[in-house]
């Protein structure tokens, strides 16, 4: 532990009682700019950035030590120095701090508003909530000036079954010049929701932060209140809870799989990844009662144990991928005319990879072997044999091979929780401090890390809760991968992504 | 590939038997669905799905209404990707506020005559969101409603029950 590591700059500061399970202490503006500067050099990735009335909260994680923990600076004045001037990732989090809480990044570049277009009947919903009455103000878009330049507008209204946003391509004939996103259309208010909630409730609305990752949010809530109440939770839990973040995993990948290769044109592989999905949801609502596991996971435990004919529904999903995934695997691999659309098709500098800290698909094919699951860990992950799968080519050709390896490290951790699951109750009851108390969960959902800090007043109802969408961070690298492709290819770079809307969106 | 698609010739559909249009969802379209319209536009409907705050697990289980299983297009369903070629708007979500003027626009850039379906509790009520600043509340707030399908989400049956009542209704 070196006098620059992580833990060494925020031992600097006055620690937080009754935060769990990583530390969180209040700072001075000098540390802040110290972490500013310590993510900015590389040293430490930007796991979340966040705003109360008065506080603005940094959590950063160390990738050498694995060292987690958050910086609270006070903002008696409603200004903070800001983060973003150093780190752009932290950027668009300060222009939503901004939005929301109303209060100001000095020094951020771009002052303009993020997911406040205007149309709130309130100005700062989770600050003064101060009424608004005049028309939402237009919104600047970036330059991009040169000879022969054409702008398209896309969105927020899509030509597909897809979320809404706006994208803005400026291009030179067929290539792409510049993208710039504005996001914010699905903005429901959901951190103003949560105040006030109780922990049931509260369940629910972040479970549908992101509903293809509601598994993953339902758990790194659960694994948040767990934490913050120190309660323990039965070992079939454990088991349940992973059975189905990787039902989950398997779900979302084979649809992304399939999605990507219909971009393309290539409605042969689509179809076929449908049927899997299908499948997967299928067994999915036979085990736990949900199609998309709504709600199955809630703090304590599960909701639903598996039935006693469940072990054989997934063992019978397992043979049919075991069956119908590897030549779908051989036709991929095998169709020239598919590849030729994306092997080096949106290419990512891993260089941008690491400084936005981007996990998930994303991230791992692109060198950053970043996974939740293996750092900072949550049980049952660490009795299971499994792969981290990651590559370098940071391709649409690399991402959905990494998809494909990450489906088969899943069926894999599938058979091993089913030969493995523990008997005992499910769920067991929560510890009730009595007493304020907060906590702070990572979950690796398909998709990437999911955040979720929260804290808990002494009745057990939710005083403060920021869920944070892996998204965050692999948005702003869509607008760097479509750079000087053509805009025929925006399609296969973004389902490559499969970024969410409504989990960063919020 | 030639053998992925031999062998899906002689190999049983998967396709699920259609189900019978929901009673609830004939009862709430009733009168609506007038005789001329239908005349006009046969057994075929193009239809615009339009996220209007969703969380996106009903586009999840929209999308899967196209999959073999489901099969959404035997029954003479297109799913379109503008409203201007729409029958039927699909709408999903509590109507951000962010997103209310888009609804609007799609639904006036959608030719007569037309049909919006609110699809989800949010499309309903506003759902678990209902009462945020950020949200309007359910779809008929903002655009005329001829059919709810109510669930969170609801699934793919669900979705064809109601689509169906909306052919069938007279």
């Amino acid at each position: 532990m070196g006098a620059n590591s992580l833990q060494a700059v925020l031992d600097a500061g006055q620690p937080v009682a009754e935060h769990r399970p990583w530390p969180r202490v209040v700072v001075t503006a000098e540390t802040w700019n110290a972490l500013a500067e310590g993510l900015a050099g590389g040293a430490w990735t930007l796991l979340g950035l966040w705003g109360e009335v008065s506080w603005v909260h940094l959590a950063a994680h160390e990738f050498a030590s694995g060292f987690i923990g958050v910086a609270s600076l006070p903002c008696p004045n409603g200004q903070f120095p800001s983060v973003g001037h150093r780190h752009p990732p932290a950027q668009r989090l300060e222009r939503t701090i901004t939005d929301l809480v109303g209060l100001q990044p000095v020094g951020n570049p771009d002052s303009r508003p993020w997911l406040d277009h205007g149309r709130w009947p309130v100005a700062h919903p989770l600050g003064t909530a101060t009424p608004r009455t005049e028309p939402p103000p237009p919104y600047p878009f970036l330059l991009a000036e040169g000879e022969s330049l054409h702008q398209i507008p896309v969105g927020p209204v899509h030509a597909g079954i897809i979320e809404p946003g706006h994208f803005r391509f400026t291009a030179n004939g067929e290539a792409v010049v510049r993208l710039e996103e504005r996001l914010g259309y699905v903005h429901k208010g959901i951190e103003s929701l949560l105040s006030g909630a109780t922990l049931e409730r509260a369940a629910r609305l972040v479970g549908r932060v992101s509903g293809d990752s509601t598994v993953a949010y339902a758990l790194a809530f659960a694994r948040a209140v767990e934490a913050a109440t120190e309660t323990t939770v039965p070992d079939r839990a454990h088991g349940l809870r992973a059975l189905m973040a990787e039902l989950e995993r398997i779900a979302n990948h084979c649809g992304d799989i399939g999605a990507i290769c219909n971009d393309a044109a290539f409605a042969l592989m689509h179809a076929h990844c449908a049927v899997l999905r299908e499948r997967v949801l299928r067994a999915s609502a036979a085990c736990f009662g949900h199609r998309l596991l709504m709600d199955c996971v809630i703090p304590g435990g599960v909701a639903t144990d598996l039935p006693t004919d469940g072990i054989n529904v997934l063992r019978a999903l397992l043979a049919e991928f075991r069956r119908q995934l590897p030549p779908l695997v051989d036709l991929y691999d095998n169709t020239a005319s598919l590849q030729d659309r994306t092997v080096g098709t949106g290419f990512v500098r891993p260089a941008l990879i690491q400084q936005f800290g981007c996990g998930g698909v994303i991230g791992r094919a692109g060198g950053q072997a970043f996974d939740a699951r293996r750092q900072p860990g949550y049980p049952p992950y660490e009795q299971l044999e499994h792969e981290v799968p990651a590559r370098t080519d940071s391709d649409v050709n690399g991402r959905v091979w990494l998809r494909i390896s990450e489906v088969q490290q899943s069926l894999t951790l599938v058979e091993q929780i089913l030969e493995r699951l523990p008997p005992g109750p499910a769920r067991g009851e929560l510890n009730h401090p009595g007493q304020a108390c907060e906590g702070m969960a990572l979950v690796e959902g398909f998709r990437g890390d999911v955040l979720v800090w929260l804290r808990l007043a002494a009745d057990g109802t939710v005083v403060r809760c920021h869920p944070r969408d892996p998204s965050w961070f692999q948005w702003p690298l869509l607008e760097a991968a479509i750079e000087n492709n053509i805009v025929a290819d925006f399609p296969l770079c973004n389902k490559s992504f499969n970024c969410s809307y409504s989990g960063h969106d919020l | 590939m030639r053998k992925l698609l031999f062998q899906n010739l002689l190999r049983l559909p998967l396709t699920v038997a259609a189900p019978s249009p929901s009673a609830q969802a004939l009862a709430e379209l009733g009168a609506k669905v007038d005789r001329a319209a239908r005349r006009r536009l046969g057994r075929s409907l193009a239809i615009r799905e339009v996220d209007a705050g969703s969380c996106n697990g009903c586009e999840l289980e929209i999308h899967a209404l196209n999959n073999a299983f489901y099969d959404l297009e035997r029954f003479g369903f297109h799913i379109v990707a503008s409203p201007r070629h729409a029958d039927v708007l699909l709408v999903t979500g509590p109507v951000t506020a962010n997103m209310r003027e888009a609804l609007e626009r799609t639904y006036v850039a959608t030719p007569d005559p037309k049909w919006v379906v609110a699809v989800g509790d949010c499309g309903r009520d506003g759902g678990v969101f209902a009462g945020s600043y950020a949200c309007v509340g359910g779809i008929s707030t903002v655009i005329p409603v001829d059919l709810h399908i109510p669930g969170c989400p609801p699934n793919p049956m669900q979705l064809l029950e109601g689509l169906l009542a909306l052919l069938q209704a007279q």
